[in-house]
Order: C-alpha cells, then sequence, then structure tokens
C-alpha cells in the first residue's frame, strides 16, 4: 500500500449565496493513491468538478482538509494555493487549453517555465515529455496544426512534465473519437504504473471503465459507492511507469 | 518510415500482458538499451515512446530493433533543435500574444506612434524654442553681461550710458569691455517694398557678437562702410540674392557683405548685423549710448567677484552672467508669455492620449487571452508570472511605437530645419521619450494585469 498523495476529508462545498445557494459537495472523503488511476463517475451537476477543482487546489471547501503531499489548502490564499498546484499537481482538461500561439514543446516547457526552471534542461525535458506520449514529430508544430487527440496529447505531456503527486483530468476523452480517447487513456494508465503518482479523472465516458483501477460514483455531492477497476484485476505487465523513463538520465 | 503514434495509429484495445506483446518489448528495450549506450544519453528519451508503443500494438514493423533504431534517429535529430536555447518562455508568450493580432498591434502601436510625436513635436518646439531665445547670447563673446536694469529679454533693448563701460573698465580683473546695439528698424527692399528688421550692432574687430556660420563673404568686412550681414533664409523678405546686394535702413544703404545659415529670429523678424557705428547710426541711437556692454575677464578673473564689484559702481544696470542672462530670456518667453505653457499642455495631452490608447488595447487583448491566463493561473503560475507576460506585451508594444515614433519625429526634425521654428530632438530627448513611452506603457498594463489577476482559475474547468 501506498502512501496517499491526496487526501480530502469531509469535504463541504457550498456554492452561490442567499436563494441561489447549492450544497455542491456533503461531506466527501476521497483519498488518491500513488500508482493507481481513479474514475469519478456521476450524473452532470453531482459534483465531480467541484470535488476536482478542490482536490486540485482550485478552490478552497467551505468546509473540511485537503492535502496534497501532506500540504493543506485550508487558509490557503489564492498565491499559496497555486504554489501548491505547481509543486503537486498536473491538470488535464476537457477543452485541452493550449495556448495557440505557442509551439508543443512550448506549451510544455511553460509549466517548468513558471516554476523557475529556465534551463536548456528544461526545454529538453519538455521534448522527452512529448516522447513519452508519441509526440516528438510535433515538437514545433502549432495547437491549430495538431488532431484533437494530439493536442490532447500535448496537454498531457504538459501535466506531467513538473513530475506531480496527481494528474487530475476533466473529461479527457469527451471531445476525441474512440481510438483517440482511448489512445489518451491508454498514457494516462501509464503515468497511473507510477507508485508515486496518482491520476483521478472525472468522466462520464464509460469506455474509459477499462483502465480503471478503481471507480468512485458520486450523486447529488456525496460519494455514494466505490468498486476495483477492470485494471486491477487484470494488470499488465511489471514494466516500469512511463514517467520514470522521461528523464534523460534515468538508465 | 514505421508507424508509432499512439493515437489513430495504435490498434490497442487496452489489453495487455500476452507473450507476444512481452517479447516485443524486451526487443524493443534491448534496442534502445544498444544504440542509447553507442549514442549518449539523448537517446534515452525515446525508450517510453518505443516501449509505449510496442505495447499498444505496432504493427507493420519487420524488425522492433530496426523501427526504433530509425525512430530514435529521427528523434534524436528533433530534440537537438529542441535543446537550442531561445529567448525566454514569458518573452515568447508576450510577443505571440502581440503580434497574433495584428489589427490590434497597429491600432495600438498607432496609438503609442501618435502619441510620442504628439510629445516629441511639443518638447522638440519647446527645446527649439529655448535654444532660439537665448541663441544671441549663446554666441556672444562675454563673461558678464551688464544690461538696463529691468531687462527681461535679449530683444528688449533699453539704453546704457557710454559711461558705464568705463567704469566696468576700471574694475579689476575686466580685460575688456564691447558695445552691444539692438533695435528694430524698416528695411526698404530694393524693389520699393519694406519689412521690419532686428538690427544687432557690434564692433567686429572689438570682440562682442559678431555673425556666426558665414557661408558667403566674411564678418570682418562689417568694419567697411555700410556694411550688413543677413541670413540666407530670409533672403526672400529682404528682397536681396546675397553679397554685394543692398536694400536701406532708415534712408541709410545697407550693402550684403556677408550671408550666414541658421541664424534665425523666433519672432520672425530677420536679425541683420552690422558694425557698432553702423547699427547705431541705423537705429537713431545717440553716440553715447548702447544697449549692452559685454564684459571679458582677464585670465585667472574671479567671475564672482568682478560681477559684484561693476555692479557696486554702476546704477540702473544689472550684471549678469551668460547662464543668468539665458535663464531671463529663457523664463521670460517660455513662461511669462505661456507659449512654454501651452508647450507642456500639448506634451501632456499626448501622454495622457497614448495612455488611454494603449491601455484600451491591452486591456482588450488580455480579455481576449483571459482563457490563456486562467490556464496559466490553473496550472500554477504566480501572479508575478502573469504580471510579467503582461508587462513584457507593453514594453514591446513601447519599443515598436517608439522606433516608428522616433524616425518620423527624425522626419519632423529634418522638415522643420529650416523653419521659423525648429523642432529640435537631442540624445536626451530621445532617451527621455524611450523612458516616457515604456512608463507610459506600463501604466497602461495596470488594468489588464488588474483584471488578470482577479481570474478564477477553475473557471477553465467550465470551458
Amino acid at each position: 500500500m501506498t502512501a496517499p498523495v491526496v487526501e480530502g476529508l469531509a469535504i463541504e462545498k457550498t456554492l452561490g449565496e442567499g436563494a441561489g445557494r447549492v450544497a455542491a459537495l456533503r461531506g466527501v472523503s476521497l483519498t488518491l493513491t500513488g500508482g493507481a488511476l481513479t474514475l469519478l463517475m456521476g450524473p452532470s451537476g453531482s459534483g465531480k468538478t467541484t470535488l476536482l477543482s478542490i482536490l486540485g487546489g482550485m478552490l478552497t471547501p467551505t468546509r473540511g482538509t485537503v492535502r496534497l503531499r501532506g500540504e493543506t489548502t485550508t487558509g490557503a490564499g489564492p498565491e499559496a494555493l497555486a504554489a501548491l498546484r505547481r509543486r503537486h499537481v498536473g491538470f488535464v482538461f476537457q477543452s485541452y487549453h493550449l495556448f495557440p500561439t505557442l509551439t508543443a514543446l512550448e506549451n510544455v516547457q511553460l509549466v517548468l517555465d513558471v516554476r523557475g526552471e529556465r534551463t536548456p534542461e528544461a526545454r529538453e525535458r519538455a521534448a522527452a515529455a512529448l516522447a513519452t506520449v508519441g509526440l516528438t514529430h510535433k515538437l514545433a508544430s502549432f495547437p491549430r496544426e495538431l488532431s484533437g487527440g494530439e493536442q490532447q496529447r500535448v496537454a498531457i505531456a504538459r501535466a506531467v512534465v513538473g513530475r506531480p503527486a496527481v494528474i487530475l483530468a476533466d473529461e479527457p476523452t469527451a471531445s476525441l473519437d474512440g481510438d483517440n480517447g482511448q489512445a489518451i487513456m491508454t498514457v494516462l494508465a501509464e503515468i497511473a504504473r507510477d507508485p508515486e503518482r496518482a491520476v483521478l479523472v472525472v468522466t462520464h465516458d464509460p469506455r474509459t471503465l477499462p483502465f480503471a483501477d478503481r471507480v468512485v460514483r458520486i450523486e447529488d455531492g456525496r460519494i455514494v459507492a466505490e468498486e476495483p477497476g477492470p485494471r486491477r484485476a487484470a494488470s499488465g505487465p511489471p514494466t516500469a511507469p512511463i514517467d520514470s523513463e522521461v528523464r534523460p538520465h534515468a538508465s | 518510415m514505421h508507424q508509432h503514434r499512439l493515437g489513430t495509429d495504435q490498434r490497442s484495445d487496452g489489453r495487455h500482458g500476452d507473450d507476444r506483446t512481452r517479447r516485443l518489448v524486451a526487443s524493443v528495450r534491448r534496442a534502445v538499451a544498444a544504440t542509447a549506450a553507442a549514442t549518449g544519453r539523448a537517446w534515452d528519451a525515446f525508450a517510453p515512446v518505443a516501449s509505449a508503443a510496442a505495447r499498444t500494438g505496432w504493427h507493420g514493423a519487420r524488425s522492433a530493433g530496426e523501427a526504433i533504431a530509425a525512430a530514435s534517429r529521427a528523434a534524436a535529430e528533433r530534440l537537438s533543435s529542441a535543446r537550442k536555447a531561445g529567448p525566454p518562455l514569458v518573452l515568447v508568450l508576450a510577443s505571440r500574444n502581440l503580434f497574433h493580432d495584428r489589427v490590434r498591434l497597429v491600432t495600438t502601436v498607432i496609438g503609442i506612434v501618435f502619441s510620442v510625436i504628439l510629445v516629441t513635436v511639443q518638447i522638440g518646439l519647446f527645446l527649439g524654442f529655448e535654444r532660439m531665445v537665448t541663441t544671441m547670447v549663446d554666441h556672444a563673446e562675454a563673461d558678464l553681461w551688464i544690461v538696463p536694469r529691468g531687462t527681461r529679454n535679449f530683444e528688449d533693448p533699453s539704453l546704457l550710458d557710454e559711461r558705464q563701460r568705463f567704469r566696468a573698465l576700471s574694475v579689476g580683473g575686466v580685460a575688456a569691455v564691447a558695445p552691444l546695439v539692438l533695435g528694430f528698424a524698416e528695411w526698404r527692399r530694393p524693389d520699393g517694398g519694406s519689412t521690419p528688421v532686428f538690427v544687432v550692432g557690434s564692433d567686429p574687430r572689438g570682440g562682442g557678437l559678431a555673425p556666426w556660420n558665414v557661408v558667403a563673404g566674411r564678418a570682418d568686412d562689417l568694419a567697411a562702410p555700410f556694411a550688413v550681414a543677413v541670413d540666407r533664409s530670409y533672403a526672400d523678405r529682404l528682397g536681396v540674392r546675397g553679397v554685394g546686394d543692398a536694400g536701406e535702413i532708415r534712408d541709410q544703404k545697407a550693402r550684403i557683405v556677408a550671408v550666414t545659415a541658421g541664424i534665425r529670429s523666433f519672432t520672425t523678424t530677420p536679425y541683420v548685423f552690422a558694425g557698432f557705428d553702423r547699427a547705431r547710426a541705423y537705429l537713431g541711437t545717440p553716440t553715447d549710448r548702447a544697449t549692452y556692454f559685454l564684459v571679458r575677464l582677464a585670465p585667472g578673473a574671479d567671475i564672482d567677484r568682478v560681477r559684484a564689484q561693476i555692479a557696486e559702481n554702476l546704477a540702473d544696470a544689472e550684471v549678469l552672467t551668460g547662464a543668468a542672462f539665458r535663464e531671463r530670456s529663457r523664463s521670460f518667453w517660455l513662461f511669462g508669455t505661456g507659449a512654454g505653457a501651452a508647450l507642456f499642455g500639448g506634451a501632456l495631452l499626448g501622454i495622457v492620449v497614448g495612455t488611454v490608447i494603449v491601455a484600451q488595447t491591452l486591456y482588450s487583448s488580455t480579455k481576449d487571452h483571459i482563457a490563456e491566463f486562467a490556464t496559466l493561473r490553473a496550472i500554477g503560475s504566480s501572479t508575478r508570472y502573469i504580471v510579467e507576460v503582461i508587462l513584457w506585451q507593453a514594453l514591446l508594444s513601447a519599443l515598436v511605437g517608439f522606433a516608428l515614433a522616433t524616425a518620423a519625429g527624425l522626419a519632423v526634425v529634418a522638415a522643420t530645419t529650416d523653419s521659423a521654428l525648429p523642432v529640435v530632438m537631442t540624445p536626451t530627448l530621445v532617451l527621455g521619450l524611450l523612458v516616457l513611452t515604456i512608463a507610459m506603457c506600463a501604466v497602461s498594463a495596470v488594468a489588464a494585469i488588474r483584471e488578470v489577476v482577479r481570474i478564477d482559475p477553475a473557471t477553465v474547468l467550465a470551458r
């Protein structure tokens, strides 16, 4: 059993004010451990994205505690939360959110740049991260020159390049066709082989189920079910996790 | 070329673990390891490509080792170019944001150029005006000026008694005292018309104020009877073509013996240089009077002491250093008349207009890129980093606008060189304008920065 990388304890989140007040999360507890891909599934408005935002340090809970690698988000201001995200979290968004004016390489390198890593080695790491998702031939391509699947792979490379403790993916396959969706989940599943890293995927897409080590279902702001995923039952060959091989110095 | 993409080219259905795949992965790993050992660590980066590709059912490769070697070789070349250091990424992002939208960039730059040119012209006019109102004082050979009490500027002639000159000469440390006479007169053109002129008379051999920038004839010839020097830019006004031509002042002949270039009056009244006695005759000045006395000191004399001693000996006169007389003339014309305030007001207006235009375009550019700034925030960017991006955008706008405005400003300078009031650009002005432009653009960025620092990073999840 690996140590938890993200812990959410008794999280409550109220959105809006006055008559428009809505309880988006009602006492949710969720722990993500390294080496596992967790699917968070539920209907629209069930609180999936709110939970992902809170676990990723984008929002703070109204009540409850969130710890990222042991660091709490409670009472943290916007700058402190940004620093936590910088250190521990990699995001993959449904709409990719790549910078249209930057190349694939620059989009990935940007994560390192905001961390103050501005050496040639950082550029090399960004290129290596793109290599892990099979885009070595697209380093100099702009997002408009890439297919949806390729853009999402760039987004994954961007998420992993900083070696975060957790990758949070919000509907990563929603904008992709079947083949590309499978490819994206394959890469995320590879990332989740690293015992130091957790992957949480918020999704509606049932085709993602075969890649899950664990499936958590949420409804009306509460976790209603939690079960092992198919991948846990039929684990793959004992090869090294994908990100450990990214590093140029890796043996 | 073998296919190795994970997307449309792969055939995986998510199943792993069969013997064939395991053998393929092992074969690939051996091949990559061998290649890496032979060619250096850069090859290591491509091992995951190989293993991931192999695991997902790579088809068409006769030999996994050969395929990986080929793919890795191509990839290494790309990685090699990726390693080349470029400009800082924050600068790349700022410049691409800026240059991405050409229409907005053009609007921004036009705003800056308009603003900077307006400021340049106003301040350039100010400098030109400042230079022009003191040009006579600047070119006089005088350490001290004896002027009638209450004199406000060079062209404000009252008269001093000739005895003041002798009193000044009696002070120790005084080497020479030259009289200068000046005043307005009527120049009768050879063709019969007339125009007002400003006569400047000093003894060309006794020091004082001789014409400079002589481009035809000789200043020394002003000692000849009825000799005068005029500036070539006033030739048409005076109805003459050059040396040898003549007009009349106060019914007395005025024969041109020297022509100058660039001695222009901001009042547009032409200067006419003459010898001291000739000028007195042209102006009708009594023979024992002069407008100013120009004092030259003996080597090593203490200017403050000499000035104080001369002042003690004189009644109804002041003794000024060149700098003090210059400052008095400048203050009168620039601030006493309101001309300076008008020029400064125009410059200030230019700054305000430029700031508003740049602020508006930067703000709307930031709004257009708000999703990207939210993404930056979501991936953990600090406020400082985002501010850096916007400030770089502002700085780049400033530099582009400044370069164009300076080029336009130099064209204005060239076009006004021979005008009544030339626009002057000095290195200090150019440097000052650069600083001003940068400051203006930085201030303009404030609204955009305020917008960006309020971004909620969670909005990226809703888009």
